[in-house]
């Protein structure tokens, strides 16, 4: 009984420069659980969007149930018999769950007349997958992981007969997704197919039947989950590229600079980020932490460099603490001797519509140098603009360009001068080559090794698995807010990418 | 996503795209005309004439653009600072009782040059003063801006109609205003201005204040960019969370902010009550805090774009007054309507025509890369 | 019994004043609890209510002043839609744009075509509403207590008057019992659950900001067709926004909106009734912070210190995707 639920054939998408999706294949069997695996800008969203209607391919087809089917919005998706529950879920926070399951589906005009049957219907289903949950439940009021049966009840309730799950479980504990698993397999024992993305391999062996992997773009593999390992997996969703070569000398460590310990972080939800962290970082090395976007790398940044409050744990800079769970503030902590290059240079590291030497300057403004009293002396704020371009070769070479005009990579190079320029004792970066063309990140990495060589302590965070490697001295690798395993920079793709994957070594702990 | 905001060269995004708007806020205005019964054209001979015909004419038309400038100013700077400060008109309002304290004190024992600066200090304070309230709501307490200031302009008028019947009021008067002022509550004319020119100022009250409101269009440009309460605020307008990055407190910059536009705001009356009236009435506000939103918005929020913005604004009061006296089918309310339809298509409609004119562009630039190609070939 | 008779009295011209706030509250809780702010209720009131005047004058007909109010209404609240919707613009600016458009324009249209210096000509019989006497109203009056309550309080009222407090429960039941009052609500808090579940988002918030329009239309149409005979300049005189007030201070709930406008109505009443006669107890208060209250009671509601005013989530923001 081999019958296809869904395929894919040829879909191809773009976004402007960036090639979303190219030329996606896919074959989903009809009653099995099938896995998409890939990092972060494989492409799995965009073709899920595809899939729900979000988006329109710039070409290709989708067939469901061997039959061509034009998936122009969300309606049609669900007329095609295809649900989505969201990775960020689309539920009205004062709604209750029954009103929120009806929204679209309400059967009649006046909602009372449908309330009665809907009610009925919900307790079959819930009964049906295990999916308790208390209909006049207000959502916000509920845990996430009850919020998250509510998602996959709308698409049930809607008779979805294939359901896509978008990274379900970064929001769960293991319990609860354990138990959606269970939910899972007795959606696939009434004949439903599941289609569930996620980078977390456990996840992908434990019940999935088939996975397919995407890597940039491509859809560069599909194995039979029996037959294939989390090796052969995190092999090809991690890919085997040539090393970045990168001249550098051995890591000399000195003195701890930044210690951190038992850093919890927690998002708005409650849901927990970063989860009991601790770590030393010291003058003269480069501290790599890898790791899949989404696992709390982001909130560890934000919480040291003082924009993000931390619900518990402590930093020392320098010996002296970081008030993280109180009022850190970044302009305090420059003038310590922390720099931050934050992983969002468009919204965060810069003003696009400032001008280049106005941005040189952001974070750093009551430098006395640039002020002449109230005023910003702008002939100093030039000059020294002018200097940087020089020494990091800034193209345009020029401090009054606004910097939206600036290459991808040149900006990068604005931001690092800045944070880099002023001798720092901590300098933790976050991505620094996203979005940078290759001549800039060769620079770039140059850069780092040299704040290390002269005695800088620096914590990299990087989704580039082999930038981690080219220029880490340590690695550290996070999962799901854990520091989940340390390494040495010869550690190989396979070993790391396992550990990126949730794979082994929950239990250790770094230095 | 790809076309309909691509960039455009900079005369086009300044220049081209807000002389369109306001094309397009003319030709509507002038449909009403028509509706009216009258003639466009007409109607705007007579509106230019009535504000540029004569000296007295353009007297009068710098005189309202004075107030302008000070409320256009104080919305500019708020904007800045991502804030949407609706409450000229009330901390205009308020800032009413400054000049009249000054003035009221010291105008019969004092010339005018001593009294105009205490005048300006008190302005300015009461203003700010009355913008300082919802400021601090909106930091600490995340109240909607807009909407108290709204709020806060409509308890300018009760206080202020109370304070003018009961308080600042001369005993025995039955008018809602204060005393006339003596000399030194008054503001000399910039006559010798005019006469440069070989103008004569005639009975227009155009006034010093003007001058003090060119000195306020350039002390905030030098606030905006070139101080760094200006950087800061640029940041946190541009990108709050850029802000946060760079450690600015966000709460210390949208109060700071608020009372410096409130200041402005409370300047403008300067120009009414020791400009013209010699007296604080009820009522001398008269809509120029809602001017000051579509002269901001004209102006993009830049002194330079600023000054001609009120200077238009003033034209189009003063030609007004022509134009109702010369066609009177057509009121001074035909100036509301242009303000309203300038804040519309300057405002809320700004993009509309931008993907006609970013088509257009690209069909050019395309059509030149080709004649370069063939060129070439 | 005198004193009853005050109060009577005075709740009686509470009720008269509370009408149009009650229609313009209801108004803009519909498009707000859609996601759409609008600042413009003043000047759509505005705009109806001159309609209405001049549309009665010239047919004599007080339903087709009706109609023309709610029609014109309709039309402002569209352009705001357009802009607030479909060009994502700034919704505040709109809306200041829309009170000054139509704040000149009642004017000058109005001296042009009856050149009354702004105003429509009176209405006679015919052309503007009555009020309505319930049956047995005269011969009840005598009756202590119960007797005024029903003939003053509760007879003699405007159609319009009556349609008002029904629109409360009825904008209840469409809210909260509807389905598109469900999917209304739905939009000003998530549009993307909206989008997902694959509703259009813009159809939906320009059906609220018609809805916002038909309300605004009677409300219009009660101040020059019922309250008045006609049209005067300026007649909305800042309700537009003591009916905002009253919508932010009722928490965007329909009942709430009624108490609220009912409130700031008797406020209303209260200070013209003073006419600067000292208050038992509290002495002489100015009838201008008794017309202030609403404002300053509102901006107490703002700062949080009596509960907390929490706007539909997605108030003011235009939709756009996510990538």
């Amino acid at each position: 009984m081999d019958i296809i639920a869904i395929e894919l054939r040829g879909i191809d998408k773009s976004f402007g420069p960036v090639h979303a999706n190219k030329n996606i294949n896919l074959k989903v069997r009809k009653g099995t659980i099938h896995g998409i695996i890939g990092e972060n800008g494989a492409g799995k969203s965009t073709l899920m969007s595809i899939l729900y209607g979000f988006y329109q391919a710039d070409s290709g087809e989708i067939l469901v149930d061997g039959k061509p089917v034009a998936i122009r919005d969300p309606n049609a998706a669900i007329a095609a018999g295809i649900g989505m529950v969201h990775q960020h879920f689309m539920l009205v926070e004062n709604f209750t769950v029954l009103e929120n399951i009806m929204l679209g589906a309400e059967d009649s005009q006046i909602l009372n007349k449908g309330i009665a049957k809907a009610r009925v219907e919900l307790k079959r289903l819930e009964r049906e997958y295990a999916l308790e949950v208390d209909p006049d439940a207000v959502i916000e009021e509920l845990p996430v992981g009850l919020q998250q049966r509510v998602e996959i009840l709308k698409a049930l309730y809607r008779r979805a007969d294939i359901l896509i799950l978008d990274e379900p479980t970064g929001v769960l504990t293991p319990a609860e997704a354990d138990h959606l698993f269970r939910v899972l397999e007795q959606l696939k024992s009434q004949g439903k197919t599941v289609i569930l993305i996620t980078h977390k391999l456990r996840e992908i062996m434990a019940i999935t039947d088939e996975v397919s992997v995407m890597r940039r773009g491509e859809m560069v593999a599909t194995r039979t989950t029996a037959e294939t390992s989390v090796e052969e997996l995190a092999e090809l969703m991690v890919g085997r590229r040539v090393l970045l070569r990168v001249e550098k000398g051995e890591a000399k460590p000195g003195e701890v600079k930044l210690a951190v310990e038992g850093l919890t972080v927690k998002d708005g939800r409650g849901v927990t980020m970063v989860d009991n962290v601790s770590f030393n970082l010291r003058a003269g090395e480069i501290v790599g932490i890898a790791g899949v976007a989404g696992n709390g790398q982001s909130e560890l940044l934000e919480a040291i460099s003082g924009i993000r409050r931390a619900v518990s744990g402590s930093v020392l800079l320098n010996g002296k603490p970081i008030d993280v769970t109180g009022r850190a503030d970044p302009s305090e902590l420059r003038d310590r001797g922390l720099a931050h290059v934050p992983e969002d240079r468009h919204h965060v590291g810069l003003v696009l519509k400032f001008e280049e030497c106005e941005n040189a300057i952001l974070g750093y403004h009551h430098d006395k140098r640039y002020l002449n009293g109230v005023f910003l002396d702008v002939d100093a704020i030039r000059k020294d603009a002018e200097k940087r371009i020089g020494e990091y070769d800034i193209r345009p070479p020029n401090p009054r360009l606004k910097t939206a005009n600036f290459s991808g990579g040149n900006q990068q190079k604005i931001v690092l001068a800045r944070e880099m320029e002023r001798g720092p004792d901590v300098l933790i970066i976050g991505q620094p080559t996203r979005g940078v063309d290759v001549g800039a990140i060769e620079f770039i990495h140059k850069r780092i090794i040299e704040m290390r060589d002269q005695g800088k302590a620096v914590l990299l965070v990087s989704v580039e698995l082999d930038e981690i490697r080219a220029l880490s001295d340590r690695i550290l690798v996070m999962f799901a807010g854990r520091v989940v395993g340390e390494r040495d920079p010869d550690a190989t793709e396979g070993e790391l990418g396992l550990l990126m994957a949730g794979v082994e070594g929950r239990k250790e702990a770094a230095e | 996503m790809s076309t309909p905001y691509a960039k455009l060269p900079g005369w086009v995004e300044y220049g081209l795209i807000p002389l369109i708007n306001l094309a397009v806020a003319f030709l509507v205005a002038g449909l009403v005309v028509l509706l009216v019964g009258e003639n466009p054209l007409e109607a705007a001979y007579h509106l230019i004439n009535g504000a540029f015909g004569r000296g007295e004419y353009l007297g009068f038309t710098l005189y309202y653009a004075t107030t302008f400038i000070f409320t256009g100013l104080a919305v500019a700077v708020a904007f800045h600072a991502g804030l949407f400060n609706i409450g000229g008109e009330g901390q205009a309002y308020v800032g009413g009782i400054g000049v009249a304290l000054a003035c009221l004190w010291l105008d019969q024992t004092m010339p005018w040059f001593v009294v105009f600066p205490l005048a300006i200090l008190g302005s300015a304070f009461f203003g700010a003063a009355w913008a300082f309230l919802p400021g601090w709501l909106q930091a600490k307490r995340g109240s909607h801006i807009v909407i108290t200031t709204i709020m806060f302009n409509f308890i300018a008028s009760s206080l202020m109609v109370y304070l003018l019947t009961r308080v600042l009021k001369p005993l025995g008067s039955m008018a809602p205003q204060t005393r006339t002022f003596a000399e030194g509550g008054q503001l000399p004319k910039l006559d010798w201005l005019l006469a440069i020119f070989g103008l004569n100022v005639g009975t227009a009250p155009f006034n010093v204040s003007f001058l003090l409101a060119l000195v306020a269009a350039f002390c905030v440009w030098l606030l905006i960019w070139r101080t760094k309460l200006g950087y800061e605020m640029r940041t946190m307008g541009h990108s709050p969370s850029a802000a946060r990055y760079a450690g600015m407190s966000e709460s210390r910059i949208t109060v700071i902010t608020m009372m410096i536009s409130g200041g402005l705001a409370g300047m403008m009356a300067l120009n009414p009550i020791m400009g013209e009236q010699a007296r604080m009435q009820l009522d001398f506000v008269q809509g120029a805090g809602f001017v000051g939103i579509a002269v901001a918005l004209m102006g993009r929020s830049h002194p330079a774009g600023i000054i001609p913005a009120a200077v238009l604004f003033g034209m189009l009061y003063q030609g007004g007054a022509e134009i109702s006296f010369e066609m009177p089918s057509i009121s001074r309310d035909m100036i509301v309507i242009i303000q309203g339809l300038v804040i519309l298509f300057a405002g809320a409609l700004e993009n509309m025509f931008r993907p006609a004119i970013t088509r257009l562009f690209t069909m050019q630039s395309r059509r030149a890369a080709v004649v370069t190609q063939t060129k070439g070939a | 019994m005198d004193f009853f008779h005050v109060i009577v009295v005075l709740l009686e011209s509470t009720i008269r004043v509370s009408v149009p706030l009650i229609f313009a509250a209801l108004a803009g809780l519909f498009t707000e609890r859609a996601g759409v702010f609008d600042i413009g209720l003043e000047g759509k009131m505005l705009g109806a209510a001159f309609a209405a005047g001049a549309v009665a004058a010239v047919t004599q007909s007080v339903w087709m002043g009706l109609l023309a109010a709610i029609l014109i209404s309709i039309a402002l609240s569209l352009v705001h839609g357009y802009a607030s919707i479909t060009q994502r613009g700034n919704q505040i600016v709109s809306g200041v744009a829309i009170n000054f458009i139509v704040a000149g324009s009642t004017v000058i249209l109005g001296e042009a075509w009856f050149r009354q210096g702004g105003r429509t000509p009176a209405l006679g019989e015919g052309s503007r509403f009555q009020t309505i006497t319930f049956p047995y109203a005269d011969s009840v009056r005598e009756i202590p207590i119960l007797g005024p309550i029903y003939s003053d309080l509760l007879s003699g009222h405007f159609l319009l008057t009556y349609v008002a407090f029904a629109m409360v429960p009825i904008s209840w039941w469409i809210l909260y019992r509807t389905r598109f009052g469900l999917r209304l609500r739905a939009v000003g808090e998530n549009p993307g659950a909206v989008d997902t579940a694959g509703i259009s988002v813009l159809w939906l918030r320009y059906r609220a900001v018609i809805c916002c329009g038909i309300l605004c239309g009677f409300a219009g149409a009660y101040l020059s067709l019922a309250m008045t005979a006609g049209f005067v300049k300026g007649m909305t005189a800042g309700k537009g926004y003591i009916a905002l007030a009253a919508l932010i201070f009722a928490k965007w709930r329909p009942f709430n909106i009624m108490l609220a406008c009912l409130l700031f109505g008797f406020l209303d009443a209260l200070a013209i009734r003073l006419q600067g006669n000292p208050l038992p107890l509290i002495g002489q208060v100015p009838v201008q912070l008794m017309q202030a209250l609403p404002y300053i009671l509102t901006v107490i509601l703002l700062a949080g210190f009596i509960g907390k005013a929490i706007p539909p989530k997605a108030g003011g923001v235009p939709y756009v995707k996510e990538r």
